[in-house]
C-alpha cells in the first residue's frame, strides 16, 4: 500500500561483450526481437523519459509490443535492474539504491519461478520466514491465502506435480501472502492456454478487491490491459506513448501507434486525406468523399491552430456502416466476411485501401452481405480520429 | 528378410560389444579378486602357490595381524578425519565460489577465473616443493592439518559448480531476492538444493581422492600414529620382506568405506556426470 513515482527514468543496457552475446543467442533460440530502440555509445536504451505517478492502490498496466521495455521498467521498480537515470519512489522513500529484499514488494514472474525443491506450502512461507514472522502467523497466512486461491489441497505438493494453471495460482499465492506495498506481475497469464487465461483474468480482478494494494501489471495483450487496468501505460521502443484510463486510450488515442494498438479489430486508417480549413470550420476528404467535421472537432482544431494539410483519418470498425446500395458512400469490394456470433466482421477493399467493419447481425432482415459483392461503407464525422501525417500525433 | 538381416547384424554388434566389455571388466576386476583372495591366504601360500584363485587353506591371520598387531583404528580415524574434513570444506568452498563466479559481476572477474583455470593445468608436482616448504615453515609437518589446509580450495570443484549454477534459472534467484532473502540465504536455501547432483558427484570425487591419497601423506607425515590408511599399507613391508597377507587384508578393509560412499551417492553421481555431459 503505497504510491509509486517514476520520475524521468532511463535504462541503458551496456553493450554486451561478444562472447556473452553468442552465449545468449545459443541459449534462447527465440527470434531476434524487432525493435527500434535507441542505441548510444553506452549501450541500448531500453527505457527513457519514463515518468508516471502511480496512486496508492491503483492498478497500472504496462502494455506494448514485445521488446518495448515493459519488463525492464517493472524490474527497475523491483530493484532487479539498476536505474541508469531518474528517480524512483515507493511511498515517500527514494529507493533507487535500495536492494530488492528491502523494498517490500512482491513479484509474479512469467515462468512462475517457484522453488522446485520446496513444497507449495514452503514456497509460500519463504518470504514470511525471511521476515522472521512467528510460525503460527506464517501458518495462518499461508492457509488463508491458499484458501482464497483455492490451492489448499496442493499445499504439500512440489511444483513439479502441478499443472500450469495451478503453478500460476501458487505463484500468485506466494506473492499474495506477503501483503506487499506493491504487487508486480510480468505477463503472468501468457503461459496459459486461452480458456485458462480468461478464467485467471477474472480471478485477478476478484483478487484485487481482496489484496487492496498497488499493482503494476505487464502484458503485451491489449485485452488484458483494457480489462484489468485502472490506467494503462502504452509503450513502444522504450518511450511511453500514452497514459490513460481504458476509455481514454480507446476513445482518444494520442497517436497513430496507440490507435492501431488498442482495439480489435484494428482501427481503420486512411492515410491520404485532405483536411481543409475554411474560416472557422474544417472539412476532410476521404477517398473522394467530403465530410464536414463537427462543431466540437472544429473548435478543438482551431484551439490547436491546425492548418489545412494532408492527414491520416482513423475510424473504428464498429463505427463503419455498410450498405448494399453501392452509391450510399465509399464503394468497396467485400473480400471476406467472418461470422462472430452476434456480429459480422466484413473485410473490404477499395483499391489498395482496406477497411474492416463490425456490424451487428440482424436475423430479422434477409439483407445478406455476400462475399465478393460490391458494397458501400460510410461513417460519421464524429467518430473520426485525425492524425498528423508528419508527427503521427492526434490533432485534437 | 531385410528385418532378419538387420536383427542378425544387430545381434552380432551386441555380441562384439559384450565380448569387449566383458574382457575389459575381467581385466578391471581380477586385481580386486586376487587381492581379496590373497587376504585369506598365508603369505607362504601366496608366494609358493600363486596359481590357485581360491585359498587352499583359508585363514584370517592377515586380518588378525592388521586389526590387532597395528594401530589400524588410529589410522582409520586419521583417514576419516582428513577425508571427511576435506570433502566437507571442498563442497562448501566449491559451491559458494562457483555461485559467486556464476552470478555476481565484479571487476577482474574474468581474469580471476582464468587464473583459477590456469592453475588446473599445472601439475601438482610442480608446486610440491614450495607447498612443502610452506607447510614445514608454519610448523605443520607431521600433522594431519598438513593434509587439510592445502585442500581448502579445489579448482575443478569450483569449475563444476559454476557450470551447474549457470543452469539455474535467474528468476529463481531474483524471486528469492524479492522474497527478502539475503545473499547467503539464497545460496544456502535456493542454490545448494539445486546443485544436489553436482554436489553428489563432487562428494564422490573428493572423498575418493583423499581416501586413496598416498603421495601427500607420504610427503607430510612421518610418525606411525599420524599415518592415514593408504600410507599404512607400507607398514607391513620391511626392507627384507613383505607381509603380503596383512597387506592384502588391510587393502581389502580400506576399500570398504570407499565402496559404501560410492553406493550412497551413486545415483546423484551418475546424474551429475550425465548432466555435465549434456550441456
Ligand atoms: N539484460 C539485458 N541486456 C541487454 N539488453 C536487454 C537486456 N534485457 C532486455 N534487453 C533489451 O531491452 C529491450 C526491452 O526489453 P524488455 O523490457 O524485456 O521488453 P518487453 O518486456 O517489453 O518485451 C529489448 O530490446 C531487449 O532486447
Ligand atoms: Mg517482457
Amino acid at each position: 500500500m503505497a504510491k509509486v513515482i517514476l520520475d524521468n527514468i532511463k535504462k541503458i543496457y551496456p553493450h554486451a561483450k561478444d562472447e556473452d552475446k553468442k552465449k545468449k543467442k545459443k541459449k534462447n533460440n527465440e527470434p531476434e526481437k524487432k525493435t527500434n530502440l535507441q542505441i548510444t555509445d553506452e549501450g541500448v536504451v531500453a527505457v527513457q523519459q519514463f515518468s508516471l505517478e502511480i496512486a496508492d492502490k491503483e492498478f497500472i498496466v504496462l502494455v506494448g509490443p514485445s521488446g518495448c521495455g515493459k519488463s525492464t521498467t517493472l524490474r527497475m521498480i523491483a530493484g532487479l535492474e539498476k536505474i541508469t537515470e531518474g528517480n524512483l519512489y515507493i511511498g515517500d522513500e527514494r529507493v533507487n539504491d535500495v536492494a530488492p529484499k528491502d523494498r517490500d514488494i512482491a513479484m509474479v514472474f512469467q515462468n512462475y519461478a517457484l522453488y522446485p525443491h520446496m513444497s507449495v506450502y514452503d514456497n509460500m512461507a519463504f518470504s514470511l520466514q525471511n521476515q522472521k514472522k512467528s510460525k503460527e502467523e506464517i501458518d495462518a497466512r499461508v492457509r488463508e491465502a491458499a484458501e482464497i486461491l483455492d490451492i489448499t489441497p496442493l499445499l504439500e505438493r512440489k511444483p513439479k506435480a502441478l499443472s500450469g494453471g495451478q503453478r500460476q495460482r501458487v505463484a500468485i499465492g506466494r506473492a499474495f501472502v506477503r501483503d506487499p506495498k506493491v504487487f508486480l506481475m510480468d505477463e503472468p497469464l501468457s503461459n496459459l492456454d486461452a480458456k485458462l487465461r480468461n478464467q485467471m483474468r477474472a480471478e485477478i480482478i476478484k483478487l484485487r478487491e481482496k489484496i487492496d494494494t498497488t499493482f503494476v501489471y505487464v502484458t503485451h495483450d491489449q485485452v488484458e490491459a483494457m480489462t484489468l487496468g485502472d490506467r494503462i501505460v502504452i509503450m513502444k521502443d522504450g518511450f511511453i506513448q500514452q497514459i490513460g484510463t481504458p476509455q481514454e486510450v480507446f476513445n482518444h488515442p494520442q497517436n497513430l501507434f496507440v490507435a492501431g494498438f488498442i482495439g480489435v479489430p484494428q482501427m481503420n486508417l486512411y492515410n491520404n486525406c485532405q483536411l481543409v480549413k475554411d474560416g472557422d470550420t474544417y472539412k476532410v476528404t476521404i477517398m473522394g468523399k467530403e465530410y464536414a467535421l463537427t462543431e466540437k472537432q472544429c473548435a478543438a482544431l482551431n484551439a490547436n491552430g491546425v492548418d489545412s494539410q494532408e492527414i491520416t483519418v482513423g475510424v473504428r470498425p464498429v463505427h463503419v456502416a455498410v450498405s448494399q446500395d453501392a452509391n450510399a458512400g465509399i464503394s468497396a469490394n467485400v473480400e471476406v466476411t467472418e461470422m462472430m456470433g452476434s456480429e459480422l466482421h466484413i473485410h473490404m477493399t477499395s483499391g489498395e485501401q482496406k477497411t474492416i467493419a463490425v456490424v451487428p447481425i440482424d436475423y430479422n432482415t434477409d439483407e445478406v452481405i455476400e462475399q465478393h459483392s460490391t458494397v458501400a461503407f460510410d461513417f460519421k464525422a464524429v467518430h473520426m480520429h485525425l492524425f498528423s501525417n508528419e508527427t503521427g500525433m492526434n490533432l485534437i | 528378410m531385410g528385418i532378419n538381416f538387420e536383427k542378425n547384424s544387430d545381434f552380432k554388434n551386441r555380441l562384439i560389444i559384450f565380448v569387449i566389455l566383458f574382457a575389459a571388466a575381467i581385466v578391471v576386476v581380477i586385481p580386486y579378486i586376487w587381492m581379496i583372495s590373497n587376504s585369506f591366504k598365508t603369505t607362504m601360500e601366496t608366494l609358493m602357490d600363486p596359481n590357485h584363485l581360491l585359498p587352499q587353506t583359508p585363514t584370517l591371520e592377515g586380518y588378525e595381524r592388521v586389526l590387532t598387531g597395528s594401530p589400524f583404528f588410529k589410522w582409520l580415524g586419521n583417514s576419516i578425519i582428513v577425508t571427511c574434513t576435506n570433502t566437507i570444506i571442498i563442497l562448501f568452498t566449491s559451491t559458494i565460489v562457483g555461485y559467486v563466479f556464476s552470478r555476481f559481476q565484479f571487476k577482474g572477474k574474468e581474469f580471476l577465473f582464468a587464473m583459477l583455470m590456469f592453475t588446473m593445468m599445472v601439475p601438482a608436482q610442480v608446486t610440491m616443493i614450495t607447498t612443502f616448504l610452506i607447510i614445514d615453515g608454519i610448523g605443520l609437518y607431521d600433522s594431519l592439518l598438513a593434509l587439510i589446509i592445502p585442500s581448502f580450495v579445489n579448482v575443478f570443484g569450483i569449475y563444476l559448480c559454476k557450470q551447474f549454477c549457470d543452469e539455474i534459472p535467474k528468476e529463481l534467484i531474483e524471486s528469492a531476492q524479492i522474497d527478502g532473502a539475503g545473499n547467503f540465504k539464497i545460496y544456502w536455501k535456493i542454490v545448494v538444493p539445486q546443485l544436489r547432483p553436482c554436489i553428489g558427484a563432487l562428494a564422490i570425487f573428493t572423498f575418493l581422492e583423499y581416501w586413496n591419497d598416498y603421495l601427500n601423506p607420504l610427503i607430510y607425515l612421518s610418525s606411525t600414529e599420524r599415518m592415514t590408511l593408504p600410507l599404512a599399507l607400507s607398514y607391513f613391508s620391511t626392507q627384507h620382506s613383505t607381509d603380503l597377507s596383512a597387506t592384502m587384508a588391510a587393502a581389502a578393509l580400506i576399500m570398504i568405506p570407499a565402496a559404501v560412499v560410492f553406493l550412497i551417492f551413486q545415483k546423484q553421481f551418475i546424474k551429475g556426470i550425465s548432466m555435465t555431459g549434456m550441456k
